[in-house]
């Protein structure tokens, strides 16, 4: 754009070809969503029902019923150690996976690809649906609670450390290389320092996100506080449930709190 | 000055003392969590067994009933459009509440409270509360979306306005323009393109997790493989979840190109 550009009485944000497809754009979201909207199995007079139900369910939950607090405090104490000892497992088992999933790691072409597929099958499967495997398993309690956690957190941890593998600086492979280092003293001294950052701040991170998923568990019965809401839910005890809420809710919100208090000390 | 013949790591943490407690604490924690485990070796046999009888009912997966697999797939994919897009009409005005730069204290509060709320729970359980409210079906699927989209859209969304050069904004007020244009002419262009990238993201978000949100009942695929399983049907689950990895893939790969062009 030049200046005589901009002193034109007529000025234009766009090209004409910029605002067709623009225009193309918005027509293409809309008829998306009308299609959405007027194929989707939904009964209306439900949908205008829908405030008044909520504030329904809300009236009965109010006000929250503390009676079982301490044995709530238990189980969220229990939802903390699910959330905690399957990221600690999962951080030690993502590492040689990711080192597996590095371009500029992998011993061949072989490895990549099984370590891609590792990272690509547990993070594809959600951790619900890795629950009811491990509840077939280990039968229902905290074990399946735990691994279904590890197995989901594996892709995720495992994806973010290849990713920063493979950005690594390569000179001081380089370097230790050329002094004859062994392949295991090049990755503790010039890989591991140049990753710990990124393990760190991945590690917080799925420990976060961890906290919440443990909260769902106990829904196909893997342990944690879910057991407690389904249960509330199933006898309409809605006061219960409600504590139960709260109780969630004051665990992430802590959960965020020391996370971002470790994130800033360690980073 | 004499320097050590080999050189070693500064350790992590500076005070050894601190170090060492922080180290023990841990293991210990880690330790006896661990060991009081109650892993029951019996029932675990039991289980792999058990396991082995799914696996083996599960192969070969069985497409026969790829009807029903479509319509569940059609149903996850209207849910996850109409709760993108309501949920990210509704996190517009949530994220300019929750904006430090643009909202008065009272109303900041009040709009990062709502993004707390909306991010806490995990949707399954926003799921099974709609569920309760609503009915079965895809309207709470679509509900629930909606509140899950809030939660992330609102809150990257305020970031982004709390970036955003507020030189515009002054120019425009000193020129007297009401809240309204401000708005419309000195912010909205400055957080467009971030908006249509969290709007595709948040799309294939809500792919995902419609999935999982029909498992309680809330419709689409997540109904299906959730009916399958109940009923043991354990070569039509493989092949739902096949096609729900698959569809993953897909979406990703999708998002991803368009979000590069942007």
């Amino acid at each position: 754009m030049t200046l005589s550009d901009l002193r034109r009485d007529d000025w234009a944000r766009f090209t004409p070809r910029q605002r067709m497809m623009r225009y193309a754009a918005f027509l293409a979201t809309g008829l998306v969503i009308a299609w959405a909207i007027t194929s989707i199995d939904v009964i209306w007079p439900w949908v205008w029902d829908a405030p008044q139900q909520m504030g329904d369910l809300f009236a009965r939950m109010y006000p929250p019923d503390p009676e079982n607090l301490p044995s709530i405090l238990a189980v969220l104490w229990e939802t903390v150690n699910i959330a905690t000892i399957a990221t600690f497992f999962a951080v030690f088992i993502s590492l040689p996976v990711a080192w597996l999933a590095a371009q500029n790691t992998t011993p061949n072409r072989a490895t990549l690809w099984l370590g891609r597929f590792i990272l690509v099958s547990s993070r594809s499967i959600n951790t619900i649906i890795w629950a009811l495997l491990f509840v077939a398993i280990f039968g229902p309690g905290v074990v399946a609670g735990i691994v279904a956690i590890m197995f989901r957190s594996i892709g995720f941890i495992g994806k973010l450390l290849g990713e920063a593998i493979e950005e690594i600086d390569p000179r001081p492979v380089e370097a230790l290389e050329a002094t004859g280092a062994s392949r295991f003293k090049v990755i503790a001294y010039a890989i591991v320092p140049q990753i710990m950052p990124t393990f760190w701040a991945v590690a917080i991170l799925r420990w976060d996100i961890n906290l919440r998923e443990s909260t769902v568990l106990g829904l196909v019965g893997a342990g944690g506080i879910g057991i407690i809401l389904q249960g509330a839910i199933d006898t309409f005890n809605w006061p219960e449930a409600a504590t139960v809420l709260l109780a969630i809710l004051a665990l992430v919100v802590v959960g965020e709190i020391v996370s971002a208090l470790l994130r800033r000390r360690l980073l | 000055m004499s320097r050590p013949d080999t050189w070693r790591r500064p350790p992590f943490i500076a005070n050894p003392v601190l170090r060492w407690t922080v180290y023990l604490g841990l293991s210990a924690y880690i330790i006896w969590t661990v060991a009081t485990l109650p892993i029951n070796w019996e029932r675990v046999t039991e289980g792999v067994v058990r396991a082995q009888r799914i696996f083996n009912g599960a192969f070969p997966p069985s497409f026969e009933r790829s009807g029903l697999l479509i319509d569940g797939f059609l149903e996850s994919l209207k849910i996850a459009i109409l709760a993108t897009f309501g949920g990210v009409l509704l996190s517009i005005p949530i994220a300019f509440m929750a904006a430090r730069n643009i909202a008065p204290l009272p109303i900041y509060y009040f709009g990062r409270a709502i993004i707390i709320i909306a991010r806490s729970f995990h949707p399954v359980i926003v799921a099974i509360i709609f569920v309760k409210a609503v009915g079965f079906g895809p309207l709470a699927g679509v509900l629930t979306l909606i509140v899950y989209s809030i939660g992330f859209v609102a809150k990257m969304l305020a970031e982004r306005i709390e970036e955003i050069d507020f030189g515009q904004v002054e120019a425009l007020r000193a020129a007297g323009a009401p809240f309204l244009s401000t708005l419309v002419y000195a912010i909205f262009p400055q957080i467009l393109p971030r908006q249509v990238g969290l709007t595709i993201y948040q799309l294939d978000s809500n792919l995902r997790a419609s999935a999982v949100v029909g498992i309680v009942g809330a419709g689409g695929i997540g109904s299906t493989l959730a009916n399958a399983f109940g009923r043991y049907d354990y070569d039509f689950a493989l092949a739902i979840t096949m096609v729900i990895v698959g569809a993953i893939l897909i979406s990703e790969a999708v998002s991803g190109q368009i979000r590069k062009r942007i």
